[in-house]
């Protein structure tokens, strides 16, 4: 025997989770558009109700277009299997209503993509699910602000817009120390950049509205498991533990072990929340996973060219990019992002909200608008558009100032992004 | 359902159904380092099905206690004594790759309590190489990368899993990772020196993998001409994980083999 070797990334991105298509022999994954799949009889119909066979239902609970790009992100994740959403936001909200009830807690890292902010200090604390944020830097705040009713610590891989390093390896020992999960959003780093689970973290998710699809065309949201937390020994989480009347009261660590988590969340949640995603996203996103190990090294080497020329502009008064010197997390940048810390970044323009303005209104080729991780180049402001909800107080806390501007690096020549940048900051300070 | 052998908590999955002694009773038992929820689907269809399931987790496995035990045959004893605290007089077994061998070696020593045995990814003997056993017993990552990948057919990797948006790599390797030091090197160990002594009565029957990598279809062979009458499947697309990787065709043989008593063919 030969001795083993598993497919590259680069590989895993264009194969996993797709043969050829048996019924025609497509090398392209085929887009399933239908709702439902015919039985073969009333028995095969029982048994695929029942979980005795594996195959396909009705799409809002899985679909083969779908379940690809499942397959092929959880190959890239290192995970036992991931479920599909219909947004990153629905992606996070299926993790939680998975994982706790009314009455739990949830630690979070203060600098979060405002809606993630928002569903976690607004929204679920109507449903009794309470959040308490922590600047996610501080290690002893993490554990400070653990309850006997947590059920989750939660962070970015990259803080937005601040950039802060999530030191997963700490936070996930203060989880498991706390006998919870840690889940990250994945979504700035991609499993390109960095690979959570071998970090520590137990479930990621990804918007991947953003790189993972890459072109801007579709919005969707990716779940992953790692199927290493141990539900069971945990003994705080009921809904993957005790009988579910819900489901012929399975007990759904019982019934599948490190699957645990998906089988409620794709029973259950997808089942009862709805929030699927539909066959023809699947397959957009699917053409951007096939070029991710091509886009991301470009991503990030474009990005490294247009900090280098911000840092030296006297009319950037501040770049926030975790590969500077003079960030905080630079030397945990160094250690867990090796290939890049990415291509979305904040710099401060001189001049405050007037300069910004005017900045953001002289560029041509970078796109002004609410996005990151196209093939494009973004701009935005966050304190007045993603972020514009969060109080002052959590905007400070956020790292966001009434002059941060958030950056996304596309896959334009980067001489040109300078040229443009140069000259709309030149207008600024007019 | 929880069972006391032995003065140590035995777990076995029932399909959520409570034991009934009108019923025959069908036993599944796992392989190396792994855990009753490999026959996820399959166990729980002969719960559903009017059948009393006892899904095994071998001692330091899953959720039974430890400490593991070292020899195929110490395994069958054991598991008579778990048919004993079950209640059940007789039971069909279906043993996937180790616990094919404790299936018959079950069936050639305690003959009357076993109705007849199917044989899931099998061979005799079950030769472990001496890098993998050597990996295992250093407890070095490198044992489980082999148990994933030998442990499926070349195109898993490459290709699409039958149970929707599962990753069958990653679910082997998260399996193995909770698994205590020392557990998998016993299990392999056990498998690589037990010595078949004895004959098989019962009806038996062989569902292979083609692309299997660990126990091919020729590794069979011998147990095959052993074990006279005994049916053969041979699954063209499965390696040695046919359970997840061929659950429809799994489950269609075992139908054919245990519930229906018909000639399974060959």
């Amino acid at each position: 025997m030969a001795g083993p070797k598993y497919p590259g990334f680069d590989t895993l991105a264009l194969h996993a989770g797709q043969s050829p298509d048996p019924a025609t022999g497509s090398r392209a994954v085929p887009i399933y558009q239908t709702t439902s799949f015919v039985f073969r009889d009333t028995e095969h119909a029982a048994s695929l109700f029942n979980m005795e066979r594996a195959g396909h239902v009705y799409s809002r609970i899985s679909n083969p277009t779908v379940a690809v790009l499942e397959e092929r992100i959880a190959a890239l994740e290192g995970g036992v299997g991931a479920i599909a959403t219909a947004s990153g936001q629905a992606a996070l909200h299926l993790a939680i209503a998975t994982l706790m009830d009314a009455g739990s807690h949830i630690v979070a890292s203060g600098s979060l993509y405002g809606g993630s902010h928002n569903l976690l200090a607004y929204t679920l604390k109507r449903f009794g699910i309470e959040t308490t944020f922590v600047t996610p830097r501080k290690l002893e705040d993490w554990q400070r602000a653990v309850r006997p009713n947590t059920r989750l610590l939660f962070g970015e891989t990259l803080g937005n817009p601040g950039l802060d390093v999530l030191d997963i390896p700490a936070v996930a020992e203060i989880a498991h120390r706390a006998k919870v999960p840690l889940l990250v959003d994945a979504t700035f780093t991609t499993p390109y950049l960095q690979q959570p689970f071998k970090l520590g973290a137990d479930l990621l998710y990804h918007s991947a509205t953003k790189f993972l699809g890459g072109h801007g065309t579709a919005i969707g949201g990716v779940l992953v498991d790692a199927g290493r937390f141990d539900w069971e020994a945990s003994g705080k989480f009921a809904t993957l533990t005790e009988a579910y009347a819900g489901f012929h009261n399975m007990d759904f660590e019982e019934e599948s072990g490190t699957r645990a988590f998906l089988l409620r969340a794709r029973r259950e949640g997808l089942r009862d929340f709805g929030a699927c995603m539909a066959p023809m996203t699947a397959f957009q996103i699917l053409q951007g996973v096939e070029t991710l190990h091509l886009r991301m090294p470009r991503h990030v080497e474009a990005t490294r060219k247009v900090v280098q020329f911000l840092a030296a502009h006297p009319a950037v008064a501040k770049v926030i990019y975790p590969e500077l010197a003079d960030h905080p997390d630079h030397a945990l940048a160094k250690r867990l992002l090796p290939l890049g810390a990415g291509a979305v970044f904040s710099f401060e323009i001189r001049g405050g909200r007037p300069a910004g303005k005017a900045f953001i209104e002289s560029l041509r080729i970078f796109s002004h608008l609410a996005n990151v991780g196209d093939a494009k180049s973004l701009v935005i402001h966050p304190a007045t558009t993603t972020h514009y909800r969060m109080s002052d107080e959590d905007l400070k806390k956020a790292g966001i100032t009434a002059g941060t501007v958030r950056l996304s690096i596309g896959l334009e020549d980067p001489q040109d992004l300078i040229d443009d940048l140069d000259r709309a900051l030149r207008a600024s300070q007019k | 359902m929880k069972l006391q052998v032995d003065g140590r908590a035995v777990f076995a999955y029932t399909a959520n159904h409570p034991l009934d002694a009108s019923r025959r009773t069908v036993v599944f038992i796992h392989g190396a380092g792994l855990d009753h929820s490999w026959f996820g689907l399959q166990s729980r269809y002969f719960g559903y099905h009017g059948w009393n399931v006892l899904a095994l987790d071998l001692p330091g496995h899953g959720r039974s206690e430890g400490p593991p035990l070292t020899t195929v045959p110490a395994m069958a004893d054991w598991l008579v004594r778990v048919l004993d605290a079950a209640k059940a007089a007789k039971a069909a077994l279906v043993g996937h790759s180790l616990g094919t061998l404790v299936a018959v070696d079950c069936a050639a020593r305690h003959a009357v309590r076993v109705e007849r045995i199917a044989l899931i990814a099998t061979a005799y003997p079950m030769k472990v190489s001496d890098a993998f056993l050597d990996a295992a017993k250093r407890n070095e990552y490198t044992a489980f990368d082999m148990h994933t990948i030998w442990g499926h057919a070349p195109r898993v990797p490459l290709g699409g899993n039958p149970n929707p948006g599962m990753w069958m790599y990653g679910d082997t390797q998260a399996r193995l990772e909770r698994l205590a030091p020392g557990v998998l090197y016993s299990d392999l160990k056990a498998a690589n020196d037990y010595v078949f002594a004895g004959s098989v009565k019962c009806p038996a029957f062989f569902i292979l993998g083609k692309r299997d990598m660990m126990t091919p279809p020729r590794a069979a062979q011998t147990l095959q001409e052993q074990i006279p009458g005994a049916q053969t499947v041979l699954i063209d697309t499965a390696g040695h994980s046919l359970m997840a990787e061929a659950p429809d065709a799994v489950l269609d043989a075992l139908v054919q083999f245990l519930a229906r008593n018909s000639d399974p063919g060959s």
